[in-house]
């Protein structure tokens, strides 16, 4: 159990860090605001998370989990890994990220442990708004103009087989379905590919046919990408300097 | 445990004091997020908050807040506990809030929580005006309990206080 809630704080922390990079740079001061805050939201989630890790299954302070662990040691997925790239990417990965995001969280209010019941009925309200925002987005530059649809489809065709990355399972997984704490990422990915299928035929996009996602792995396992480690030494850069530091 | 009403009560008047720091009209009574107070202990105070948006970067201020105003009433050792149980949501603002939101020039949150759709953010009536003549520009504004409108009618902007 506490390996799927580590694996959820890591992508929350990491995608929230890799986001706020849109913070001052937006194409629209309004999406400069939206990924900031949205940002800010999976920040607060990434929190909760360790918290619940702390408080309940004797995990490090929160603090200490975010900043103070090696590469090696985080389990997030490939996805929340990559640099923004241009806005394209960004917001297909963000669509992708979120409905898997949402339906994480609608699964876990079933869960067997307390806590992460609690924090889903809270969560899901503040992801419905990532949802919508993402969902405003793909529909509007599907439509938009041949230049704004080719881009979308082609950053589709690169995010989608590296969004599979999300549900990659861990060692413990057996044991959590059978605790009844999540029913395993394999349902999560069935619902998502539909939902997914659904939104993109209504966008009059096309899903990628042929898909390898095997390249995208490791990552719960603590193998990453290139980019972790840089985003990383940035993102402890102070605590580096002063692990006492108040700011 | 022996329940001493007075001081309970004390305690809520004393709290209706702490502004919330981005709304400072509101209290944070007003805004429902006190869930619970328990003064049973002779030595303590204990106050249960449950914060708006998880990643609500006020959190701490707050807490201080309670504490020192607390202090400034005659309740020393008042601690602040995050309630994860009782989730907040703008159903627990008051009648009153919404008011005093609307007189500071922010619309009031709409709908019930958890039936929040794309719609329920259209047409939102102005503060300024009344008009229900008004465009969401986004969901996301200033602060994360905010999204951005524009009304047609008086052609301002405006922030609402988005139904969660």
């Amino acid at each position: 159990m506490k390996n799927l809630i580590l694996k959820m704080a890591d992508d929350a922390l990491i995608i929230g860090h890799r986001n706020s990079e849109w913070t001052g740079i937006g194409p629209l001061l309004e999406e400069d605001i939206a990924f900031s805050s949205m940002s800010q939201d999976k920040i607060g989630h990434a929190w909760a998370l360790y918290r619940i890790l702390n408080e309940e299954l004797g995990g490090e302070d929160p603090d200490k989990a975010a900043f103070n662990r090696s590469v090696k040691d985080f389990t997030c997925c490939h996805l929340v890994e990559y640099p923004i790239g241009e806005f394209d990417f960004s917001l297909v990965r963000h669509f992708l990220m979120d409905k898997a995001e949402f339906h994480r969280y609608d699964l876990l209010l079933q869960s067997s442990f307390l806590p992460l019941v609690n924090l889903a009925k809270k969560v899901k309200g503040e992801i419905k708004y990532h949802v919508m925002h993402a969902d405003t987005w793909m529909q509007q530059l599907a439509n938009g103009n041949e230049e704004s649809k080719a881009r979308i489809q082609s950053a589709l065709n690169l995010v989608y087989p590296i969004a599979f990355s999300l549900f990659e399972k861990q060692d413990d997984e057996q044991a959590v379905i059978e605790q009844k704490v999540f029913v395993g990422e394999d349902v999560l990915k069935s619902i998502w590919v539909d939902d997914i299928a659904n939104r993109i035929k209504e966008f009059g996009l096309t899903i990628p046919s042929s898909i390898d996602s095997s390249a995208h792995l490791g990552g719960r396992k603590g193998y990453h990408t290139d980019h972790l480690e840089p985003l990383l030494k940035e993102m402890t850069e102070v605590f580096a300097i002063d692990p006492n530091a108040e700011w | 445990m022996i329940i001493d009403t007075n001081k309970d009560e004390k305690i809520w008047l004393a709290l209706n004091e702490v502004q919330d720091p981005e709304i400072p009209v509101l209290s944070l009574v007003d805004l429902g997020m006190i869930s619970k107070v328990d003064s049973s202990n002779a030595h303590s105070v204990k106050v249960y908050m449950t914060p708006t948006f998880t990643g609500c970067p006020a959190i701490n201020i707050m807490k201080t807040m309670i504490v020192l105003k607390l202090l400034e009433h005659g309740f020393e050792n008042a601690v602040v506990i995050i309630d994860t149980e009782n989730i907040w949501s703008t159903d627990k603002i008051s009648e009153l809030a919404k008011e005093k939101l609307k007189k500071f020039g922010i619309a009031a949150p709409n709908k019930k929580s958890c039936l929040v759709e794309m719609s329920d953010l259209k047409d939102v009536p102005c503060p300024h005006c009344g008009s229900n003549y008004t465009t969401l520009r986004s969901p996301f504004g200033s602060t994360l309990c905010r999204a951005m409108h524009y009304c047609n009618n008086c052609n301002q902007s405006f922030e609402q206080f988005k139904p969660i």
